[in-house]
């Protein structure tokens, strides 16, 4: 069996984060989780509570169960002071252009489509049988384990144009599609192709809080877009390149062990000449 | 008191203490229809799995039920599609362990997805590139199959079998039954076949990602051959578990013997298959993506420990005990081996399931454990409960064992 090639899209979002400027900060994670309606983690259900059959939940310190469509994880370079290092990496959905999870879904609840190679999770088809987290080795697909609960107050501040999810369904980033839409309408009100949005007009949540500038966003195929000159850079790599995926998120970083550790190699083995 | 129930000829132990039985198998049913309720209530929250471990103790147990359940299919073939006669005196059994096997598989299966309600999306929505919709549509037919199967059996109780209406439908579906065989051969080699494929085809997990044949992986081949390999001896076992709880003799031990040679076979097969698929993942594969055979295993909880017990203790050594005549014909080490090799299909399914996902693919990530919780096992004991009950009802009530009689007479 071969693995499945990816498809060719026009436009090809993508985002291109520099480790190096990453500080760690969280604030892209705590953009994501407001643009994207991402319920708190709520230990008790008083509004449903059944005695003896309402269960408690769990509480946010199980990462395990967590929504965190973006992760930022710690890297080390594992050497002892003084000579330790540590990086951060965001980690949204790759969008991969071979994407694992997508060809493995029963009922076409995940497409990767032609509107610019995003990875769509179909909230109302999904049945929740979780293949595709099992698929998918970064991680990047989170499932809903208990109803939402909105504290007091905080249902009035949900973006009202992105749907909340029910239980049972799993979710994951998907390059905050309402802001693609919201960016395709604008384009038309100013009388430009929606379909080739000039850079800027689409920005993902993430993007746009890092205080660092460290995420970078735009259509991997358009030369004028940065993204695309930063994905042929020099210092630029995938995670996981050799599983055949085809990332749309790209890093940056000039330390070769922050480098070596976006893939697995053997013993004798150094990191690869940059595939695109 | 219900003895005019019982099949013709054949002794059953007092109502009373069968209803006693019965009460016990009770408490399990009980524990999991209540943890059913709380899943069913308060979502799956309730249970062990996370976000690492969307596939746990569940899938595990479906996938290792229905391997054990492919005696049905398996036997059922021989039996009719190639004419081995004296499978007929197993077949029965056969039919009703791979029923309850599917229909327990399809229970919590329903707990096991997030929307019970939308199960039928997986007809309405198809995605023809998925292995799993493929499980789903043939584990739904086969298990319609089966329950054609069964219902002559059914039809053939006593006081049933008195009227003309299902005496003469139960022997037109016996005289069909190549056709419904067929049928449910051609769905279950390719269910099984595609549970395999299921992890085969994930390209993002190197534990499990086979290359394969056309659009098979080669798990898809593996899991075909090592159900077969499995289920006429776990029809075995149940055989002889029924015996010893009933005290009776229900199957000539030929038939188990030739069960075990038939199983045997087919073991070896496997084993010869899946020790070289092994040995070019190893080799070859997971170099290839930068990894190393001992980086697919973590302590003691994923340790070697595992698969060396798979591929040997549980694997080749059942399979040289159950193709060698001497040994397969002394009852005690066919049991033996019988034993050893539905543990090693179990184990198989298990780490295929969970060892797959804790491995860490991602360099900077750390390998996780998973452990079943209480809202897990009380419905898989629920289904063991649930088959003990079908199986217990079947055999007080039913021809089960066409031997039975004159294998008991006085």
């Amino acid at each position: 069996m071969s693995h499945g090639h990816a498809k060719e899209f026009k436009v090809r979002w993508g985002m291109v984060v520099d480790v190096d400027k990453c500080t760690g900060c969280g604030a892209c994670m705590v953009a994501c989780q407001v643009e994207n309606n991402i319920s708190p983690m709520v230990r008790q259900d008083k509004e449903n509570y059944l005695p003896s059959m309402t269960f408690e939940r769990d509480d946010p310190s199980n990462k395990m169960r967590t929504l965190t469509w973006l992760m930022v994880y710690e890297l080390s370079n594992r050497k002892d002071y003084p000579d330790h290092e540590v990086a951060f990496l965001p980690r949204p959905c790759m969008q991969c252009g071979n994407p694992a999870c997508v060809p493995v879904c029963p009922v076409v609840a995940t497409d990767k489509n032609e509107e610019g190679g995003i990875v769509s999770q179909i909230y109302p088809r999904c049945i929740g049988c979780r293949y595709c987290m099992a698929a998918c080795p970064y991680h990047a697909r989170y499932f809903n384990w208990f109803d939402p609960i909105w504290p007091k107050g905080m249902d009035k501040a949900l973006s009202p144009r992105t749907s909340v999810r029910p239980r049972g369904v799993v979710e994951k980033c998907n390059f905050c599609h309402t802001r693609f839409l919201k960016a395709k309408e604008r384009a038309r009100q100013e009388g430009i192709d929606p379909n080739e949005l000039p850079e800027g007009y689409y920005t993902p949540a993430c993007v746009e809080v890092c205080p660092t500038g460290a995420i970078t966003f735009g259509d991997l195929n358009n030369p004028e877009h940065k993204v695309h000159q930063l994905a042929h850079g020099k210092y630029a790599f995938r995670l996981l390149e050799k599983l055949g995926l085809d990332p749309q998120v790209y890093y940056l970083t000039k330390r070769d062990w922050v480098r070596k550790q976006g893939d697995n190699y053997l013993a004798n083995e150094e990191p690869h000449a940059k595939k695109h | 008191m219900d003895s005019k129930l019982f099949p013709e000829g054949v002794q059953r132990c007092s109502l009373g203490k069968f209803m006693l039985w019965l009460g016990a198998v009770g408490v399990f049913l009980l524990w999991g229809i209540y943890a059913a309720f709380i899943i069913l209530y308060n979502g799956i929250g309730v249970t062990g799995l996370d976000n690492y471990f969307g596939f746990g103790l569940w899938i595990t147990f479906d996938l290792a039920v229905i391997a054990l359940g492919a005696g049905a299919f398996f036997t059922g073939f021989l039996k009719y599609i190639l004419k081995i006669d004296q499978l007929k005196n197993i077949v029965n059994l056969t039919v009703i362990i791979g029923f309850i096997c599917y229909s327990g598989a399809m229970l919590v299966l329903t707990l096991d997805i997030g929307q019970p309600g939308r199960a039928w999306f997986g007809y309405w929505h198809p995605n023809v590139h998925s292995m799993l919709t493929e499980v789903i549509f043939c584990i739904t037919c086969y298990c319609m199959v089966l329950i054609i199967e069964y219902l002559p059996l059914i039809f053939e109780q006593k006081q049933l079998n008195r009227i003309p209406f299902l005496r003469h439908l139960a022997h037109n579906m016996h005289v069909n039954m190549a056709l419904f065989v067929g049928v449910g051969t051609y769905l279950s080699t390719f269910h099984q076949g595609s549970l395999g494929g299921m992890y085969g085809v994930l390209i993002g997990r190197p534990y499990a990602f086979r290359e394969g044949f056309f659009i098979w992986p080669w798990t898809f081949f593996l899991f075909v051959l090592s159900a077969v390999a499995s289920g006429p001896v776990f029809a075995v076992l149940i055989c002889t578990l029924l015996e010893k709880v009933s005290g009776k003799k229900l199957v000539e031990y030929k038939v188990k013997s030739l069960m075990g040679k038939i199983a045997g076979s087919m073991l070896c097969l496997y084993m010869f298959f899946k020790l070289l698929d092994t040995w070019a993942w190893a080799t070859g594969y997971l170099p290839s993506v930068g990894l190393t055979f001992d980086e697919m295993f973590y302590g003691n909880i994923y340790g070697k420990w595992l698969m060396w017990s798979e591929l040997f203790l549980c694997g080749v050594i059942p399979a040289i005990m159950l193709i060698t005549p001497a040994i397969r014909n002394r009852p005690s080490l066919l049991y033996l081996a019988a034993i050893l090799d539905c543990c090693g299909i179990v184990i198989n399914r298990y780490v295929f399931t969970v060892q797959t996902i804790a491995l860490p693919v991602l360099p900077f990530d750390n390998w996780q454990t998973y452990v079943p919780n209480w809202a897990e096992w009380a419905p898989s004991f629920m289904i063991l409960a649930y088959g003990a009950l079908v199986l217990s009802l079947s055999y007080r009530y039913l021809p089960v064992f066409p031997q039975e009689h004159r294998l008991n007479a006085k």
